[in-house]
């Protein structure tokens, strides 16, 4: 039959359109695909080994910050707690200062008033016996007019008032 | 919009399908006649095969045709012819062309003698068959996939020359899918990992040509609908090509299977296994080449068949029992078709794991011990 021999110039067509589709293909066509494709391929996971490493490093920040963030708080409370107690201590101190100088200035006061006292005590007590004297200087001067009652009367004081002079 | 735009296309596929018997009928037919018995085999054969022009459909009669240039040599005298296949399709019967003192016509397709080819007629009225390389419909149909190969991946690969690591296109996706679906399921399951980059071109060309060669005879419309993987003439050439990529890069551990195999001495001093070996070599190969011709053509003769059923049922019981029977064939040719687009993927494939099977073989390292 004649379908089953093979025709000559169909095998000339083909084989030149096919050797020729062939090298283009060949040298132009399949290796770009593959190549890009293959090397494509290799950038993937590559990238995705360094996507890992950084997750990791992350992760490894993450915790670093964590604890950072802990001890910080940790320090916060601290802190907190320390100034409070220091808060209460000085309040104690102020209180107890205090105290003392109020105690110190009525202690001073008190002295002073009393020192005062005592100097208006001896003011009073100096006056007194000016008055005295000068009451006495007059009627010393008066007595003396009339000699001899005055004299009986000297006699008569020193008499009752021998024991109080000498006291 | 989308559900309607389904419809729509749904609806228009259904109208092809049952368009296609009745029109690959309405082009294809080399009209008989009227009245005129139908002729089964010329119309089968006539479309399972070669032509000399592309036949589009007929218009009140008359053929629409793509005349493709004859180009001949003549065995006497060896001058050569080169004219447009019109004056020798449109011949009636009886008639020649002359053409630079020859005279030519075409052999009918039923006739004894070169059924379908030119034909050259001597003086003395004998037949002789000249050197033939006219561009046929099957040589167009070659030049269209080869065409189509090239616009659909050199494109592709410039633009991952240009820019390996953007971001590829759908089309690239498209391009790298068929690619590698070829490449790791036919190619890397059967050639040593070193050797795939020097082979892979070989077999991805070879896959794609056979797929969208296949691919393209079914479509039953100009440009394409050639047979041609179908065709002995195609296939040789794709088995000759996988034995000299068998048999040229053969390293020397599969020459000395081959010459001198593991066998008692007395099997091949007398050189029986050799001989044997290297017929095998041979008829690997040459499986390659009928599996693939006798699958395709045998498809195609089916569908041709069921479409010829209808006349032939027609012309038996009248136009009745024709319009049931064309409603039988619609079916079992949609069922055809479909079965065929699976056999377009399977001969490719079978083709090409075959070729990278035999292609491996011949790169084995010995097992050393």
């Amino acid at each position: 039959m004649d379908l089953f021999l093979p025709e000559s110039g169909l095998v000339i067509w083909m084989l030149i359109a096919f050797l020729i589709v062939f090298f283009i293909l060949a040298k132009k066509g399949w290796p770009m695909i593959m190549g890009a494709v293959e090397k494509r391929n290799a950038h993937i996971s590559e990238s995705l080994l360094a996507a890992e490493e950084a997750n990791k490093a992350l992760a490894g920040i993450e915790q670093q910050r964590q604890e950072t963030m802990a001890a910080a708080q940790a320090e916060q409370i601290r802190i907190m707690k320390e100034s409070q107690d220091l808060k209460a201590q000085l309040i104690e101190e102020a209180k107890v200062q205090a105290r003392q100088e109020a105690e110190k200035i009525v202690t001073e006061a008190r002295l002073k008033i009393e020192k005062e006292q005592a100097e208006a005590m001896a003011n009073i007590k100096n006056e007194v016996i000016a008055l005295s004297i000068d009451i006495a200087e007059k009627l010393l001067q008066r007595e003396l007019d009339d000699k001899p009652s005055q004299t009986a009367y000297i006699e008569q004081l020193l008499n009752n008032n021998q024991p109080r002079i000498e006291a | 919009m989308n559900h309607v735009l389904k419809y729509i296309i749904f609806s228009l596929l259904l109208v092809w399908m049952t368009m296609v018997p009745v029109q690959s009928h309405a082009q294809d037919t080399v009209q008989p006649p009227k009245k005129e018995k139908f002729d089964a085999k010329s119309f089968i054969f006539g479309h399972t095969g070669d032509g000399y022009c592309f036949h589009i459909t007929e218009i009140h009669e008359k053929p629409v045709c793509v005349w493709l240039p004859v180009i001949v040599k003549c065995k006497e005298g060896g001058s050569w012819h080169c004219f447009s296949s019109k004056h020798v399709c449109e011949l009636k019967e009886g008639e020649t062309f002359h053409h630079k003192g020859a005279d030519f016509y075409i052999s009918p397709i039923n006739a004894d003698k070169y059924p379908g080819k030119l034909v050259e007629v001597k003086a003395d009225g004998s037949l002789s068959r000249p050197f033939d390389i006219s561009f046929t419909k099957n040589a167009f149909g070659i030049f269209l996939v080869c065409a189509f190969l090239l616009a659909f991946f050199l494109p592709a690969a410039r633009k991952y020359k240009k820019d390996p690591m953007a971001k590829p296109t759908k089309y690239q996706g498209l391009v790298e899918w068929l690619t590698y679906t070829v490449l790791d399921g036919i190619i890397r399951p059967n050639i040593p990992e070193k050797k795939v980059k020097k082979f892979a071109p070989y077999l991805l060309t070879v896959f794609f040509f056979i797929f969208f060669s296949n691919l393209f005879g079914l479509i039953p419309f100009f440009p394409f609908s050639a047979n041609v993987t179908g065709n002995l003439s195609i296939t040789i050439v794709l088995a000759l090509l996988t034995y000299f990529f068998v048999n040229l890069f053969g390293n020397r551990h599969y020459w000395k299977d081959i010459l001198w195999p593991d066998v008692p001495i007395f099997l091949k001093a007398f050189p029986l296994m050799p001989i044997i070996e290297l017929i095998s070599t041979i008829t690997k190969p040459f499986a390659l080449m009928v599996r693939l011709f006798a699958n395709i053509l045998a498809g195609h003769i089916v569908i041709m068949v069921l479409m010829a059923l209808i006349f032939i049922i027609g012309g038996m019981y009248g136009a009745g029992m024709g319009g049931v029977m064309s409603v039988v064939s619609l079916f079992m040719t949609i069922f055809m078709m479909v079965l065929e687009l699976l056999v377009a993927y399977i001969q490719a494939y079978v083709f090409t794991i075959l070729s990278s099977l035999f292609i491996g073989m011949a790169q084995q390292e010995p097992e050393h011990e």
